[in-house]
This record gives structure tokens, sequence and C-alpha cells, in this order.
């Protein structure tokens, strides 16, 4: 097995063995269903009103009106629930003088925060799987098309892998989970901020920076089914951005 | 197999280790003493490859720690003072994703790992996990992820803090048994267990190594008297003066309100003279005990040998507290 292999099962088993994962899990499953629920009763009211209003029932487009505004809320649970699934992967290591074992062995920095990502990654994914059961459930009863939803998850799993990132990097920088968690949190927020931020200074070059810089603009074409080069490398570069600038924090603290 | 020249490790502007150098053979087990913040742990971290010095050189088995920190790291076996254990793995998980780390082939792992438990006697606890086990159990899983790749060199940062005098000397057997088919380097601040296990040993004071020496002479060199202590029921106030008349005592202290050091000449055991002495004189002899060397004297007598500072006032005998 190779060492990646070796730290990214240990963390997959950590995860099951702690409590983190169920309850990650199951609390964004609940809220998950819940949105469902509320978008396709939002829906189905409309539609009564337009049938009474009108008279006969009008094409409603349902990847518009209950997909999308599934998915920029689970955008936003996401932000919430993605630091918790990263916040012990460093901090914890570091309390429990554990990441001495890994910083003696014959494995590299990149392999451990290789492995520690996609371990969180893996589980990231399962989670986004099993939350398209709603879809699914969807899919005999009503008329949608699937590309879009498919481009949708893909932005969430790039988005996901985003905010995983960033949250890896801020658990190198303490060995306290909840300094790990609030920072992520803080760092995430800003970013969102990013897209309202380069509105107002939308003339300037800064504007442009700013815009490019917020997730939230790449996600929402990718929501649209609008699946560009640029989205694409904006997710990917951040992904590896913040995994170099983990590396460079665990590799610093080995000076210390 | 290790050699280390010039070694220096500054953190900011605090000074950890200066100028330390030594070498290690084969086979050979090298005990580092020294009190705690000496710079054991930062020279043994160096040795491990991953802390990085800041001048000199270290090699292992012939690799650089600086430049080749992959090759070191395959070849040691590394204790750290608080052993790296998963608390919510059980012994068996721990050793085997241990071995993995450690790039044991999948075929020969399982065999490397009964061998482990066998040999630290963890068979009865390889299902539980580590979270509930004691000290010392935790002591012997530490041992066993340093051992478990069958590392031609082993590092073992204080690897008897905190165990009971049965496991110490449990733990102390077993690095006798691996000595000669393993290099060996292991600190301790405890003078006896130095003597007991290596073959050589560094005195490391302030960052700096104090004496190097092979453990007869180093004992020769130390044992330049021996001390004995004596708890009196009615000393009399001129008990010192008293003392000091008998042949081969050389000089009294008070130690507390009724107990004396008296120190003697080397070689010769007074305790017998003194009890005597003391019941004739009906001075109510409660205690009289030989005090061994503790770390304390070694560094008096060191620093008394290299630097000429007089510190013959000074009280021996406390022992070293542990953390």
């Amino acid at each position: 097995m190779s060492p990646v292999g070796v730290i990214l099962r240990k963390e997959l088993r950590s995860y099951f063995v702690s409590p983190i994962a169920y309850v990650v899990i199951s609390v964004f499953l609940l809220l998950i269903g819940l949105l469902s629920f509320l978008a396709v009763a939002t829906a189905s009211n409309r539609s009564l009103q337009m049938l009474r209003g009108q008279g006969n029932l009008p094409e409603l487009n349902l990847n518009e009106i209950v997909f999308r505004p599934i998915f920029y809320n689970m955008a936003v649970i996401l932000l919430l629930v993605v630091p918790i699934l990263t916040m012990r992967l460093f901090a914890e290591e570091k309390k429990l003088k554990t990441m001495e074992l890994l910083m003696t062995s014959p494995v590299t920095v990149t392999d451990i925060v290789t492995g520690k990502f996609f371990a969180a990654f893996t589980v990231y994914a399962g989670m986004l799987a099993l939350s398209a059961v709603g879809p699914l459930a969807l899919a005999p009863f009503a008329e949608f098309r699937w590309e879009p939803i498919l481009t949708a998850y893909l932005g969430t799993l790039l988005m996901g892998g985003l905010f995983l990132s960033a949250g890896l990097l801020a658990s190198s920088l303490t060995e306290n989970q909840i300094i790990a968690v609030i920072l992520s949190f803080g760092a995430l927020l800003v970013l969102w901020l990013f897209g309202w931020a380069g509105q107002v200074f939308a003339d300037s070059l800064l504007g442009k920076v700013l815009s490019y810089l917020s997730p939230l603009d790449h996600f929402e074409h990718l929501v649209k089914g609008l699946v560009e080069t640029s989205d694409l490398v904006f997710f990917l570069g951040g992904i590896v951005f913040g995994l170099f600038l983990t590396h460079r924090v665990v590799e610093s603290q080995r000076w210390r | 197999m290790i050699q280390v020249e010039h070694l220096t490790k500054h953190y900011g502007p605090k000074i950890a280790i200066e100028d330390v150098s030594f070498s290690v053979e084969k086979g050979e087990v090298l005990a580092f003493l020294g009190p705690n913040g000496a710079g054991k742990t930062t020279t043994m971290r160096i040795l491990t490859a991953s802390l990085p010095a800041t001048s000199g050189t270290a090699r292992v088995a012939g690799y650089d720690c600086f430049d080749r920190p992959r090759d070191v790291k395959r070849v040691i076996g590394y204790l750290p003072e608080i052993p790296p254990l998963y608390s919510e793995m059980t012994v068996t998980e721990y050793l085997t994703f241990v071995g993995r780390l450690k790039s044991i082939q999948p075929d020969r792992l399982p065999a490397a790992l009964d061998q482990m438990l066998e040999r630290l006697s963890l068979g009865e606890v390889r299902g539980r996990l580590i979270a509930n086990l004691s000290r010392g159990f935790k002591q012997r899983v530490g041992l066993a992820q340093a051992l478990i790749h069958d590392p031609p060199v082993l590092i073992l940062d204080e690897p008897t803090v905190g165990l009971d005098p049965k496991q110490i000397i449990e733990i102390r057997q077993l690095i006798k048994e691996l000595a000669g088919s393993h290099t060996i380097i292991l600190s301790t601040h405890i003078l006896p267990e130095a003597t007991a296990v290596a073959q050589r040993v560094v005195i490391i004071h302030e960052g700096r190594i104090v004496a190097e020496d092979s453990q007869d002479q180093l004992s020769a060199r130390l044992r330049r008297s021996e001390k004995v202590s004596l708890t009196l029921k009615q000393p009399p106030l001129d008990v010192s003066d008293r003392l000091l008349t008998l042949p081969g005592v050389l000089s009294v202290h008070q130690e507390g309100t009724a107990t004396f050091l008296v120190e003697t000449e080397l070689g010769h055991d007074l305790r017998e003279d003194l009890a005597r002495f003391a019941v004739r004189n009906e001075w109510g002899l409660l205690e009289l005990k030989l005090v061994s060397m503790t770390l304390e004297d070694v560094f008096l007598h060191l620093t008394q040998h290299e630097e000429g500072i007089d510190t013959a006032g000074v009280s021996a005998g406390a022992p070293e507290p542990q953390p």
C-alpha cells in the first residue's frame, strides 16, 4: 500500500470509529431532506395557484424552481458542515503528539497532506452521494433534466473540496480543534463575501479579481448547467493552493 | 553507525544544543544523561531526521539526516517521550497501521505483528483499545511501534519514565536483549539507568556535552567518595565534630534537623563504625543508609572537575524528581 493509501485508510477509519462522520452526515442529510421537502412543496403551491388563475397547467421548469434553490441552500449548509470534517485532521495529531510518529516515519509531508485530504474528500463525496436520494425519489413523479443536476453536483463536489482544503489548512495551524473550526468558518465566510465585494468595486481591477475569487459565482455557473474551464480551473487551483499552503505550514513546524 | 559532528540547534534566540559531537558504533548502547531541558530530546529528534539542525551534521547508517531523511527514517525506530498512540485504535490495529506506515511488506506484516505482541507481552491486550491500557502497557505499545519494522537503529527518549519498578526492569532487560543486534541511543535523567543498560554514557547539560565516557571510567571518575546518611534521635550539638574524629570520615553536613550526611573515603564502608559509635554514645540511632550517586552529584562533580568551582558545601542525595 502506498504511503498516501496508508494515511487515507487510517483517517477514514478514524472518521467512522468516532461519532463525527455519523453526526455530520446525519445532520447534513436531515437538513437536505427538509430543504427538498420545502422546495417541492413551494413548487406545488405555485403550480396550484397558476392552475386556479389561468385554468391550465403551465410548463414549469423543475430544475429552476426546485433544484436550484436546493443547491444554493446546500452550499450554505456545507459552509457550516465541512469545517467539522477537517478540524481534527492535524490539530488532534499535534495535540496527542502522534504527529511525531508520522514525521519520523518514511513518509513525506506531501503523502500526509494528500492522504488526509482525500480521506475527508471521500467522506464528503459519500455524504453528497447520499443526498442524491432526493432527485432519485422525485424522478418517477416529475419531469426534469438530469444534466444540470449532475453539473450542480460536480460544482458542489468541487466547492466542498475547496472548503475541505481551507479547513485542512486551518487545522494545520493549531492544535486546538475549536480554533481550527472557527478559523475555517471565518475564512470561508470571507470567501463567501468576495462576490458581493466584487460588485461594490465592480469597475476596478480589484472588483474583477474579487469576483473571480468568489467561489459562489463559479458555483452558480455549474448549478445553472454551465461547465466552463475557468470555473473548473478555479476550484482545482484553489484546492491545490490550499493543500500547498498546508504542506508549507506542516513543513515549517518541523523546524520548531 | 551514528556520527554526530558539531551539531547546533537554535530555537530563535534560545540555544537548545551547541557543538555536540559523538559517535555510536554498531551494536552499541549509548545513554544520554541529563536533566530535563538539557537538549537530549532535541538531539534525538535531529537524529530521527524530523528536526533540521541549525548547523553541523548528523549521519545515521551512512545517510545524512538532512539530505536523506527518508532513508534515515527507514532505518530508525523512535520512541518519543510521550508514546505516539492513537487511543481510539486497538493494539493490533495500531501496530498494523504503524507497520504499513513503516512500509513493511503486506505478506510479512502479520508475522512482524505477532512477534511484537509476543516480545513485549502484549498478547493479552491485543484487542483492547489503547485508551484503556495502563501506563506500562502503553509504553510497551510505544516500544513495539519503534521495533515493528526491525530497524537497525533505535532511538528511545526516556523509555522508562512513569513506569513502576517491575516494568522498568522489564524494559531495561529488553533493551539489553536488543543490544548487539541493534544500535541504541536512549536518554534518561537517572544515572543508575544509564549505567544499567549502556556501555557508554554521554552527559549533556545546558546543550553541551560535559562528559563522554564508558560506564566504568565514568563511575571511577565520579566515585571519589562515598556518602552515608545518618538519622539520630538525640544528636548532641557537637555531633559533626565528634563524627569527624572517626577515621575515614571526610566531612559531615547537616541535612535535616537530625539527619547528617557523612562523606567517607572511597572504599571505606563506615556504616558499621558509625552505628557502633552512635549506639555507644546513646544518640538514638534511627536510620543509617548508603546514599547512591544521583544525577545532581554527577553534575556537581563534573562542574567541579571541569571548571574548578568549589561545591563542597552543597548538599547531595536528593533524588531527581520524576516528571
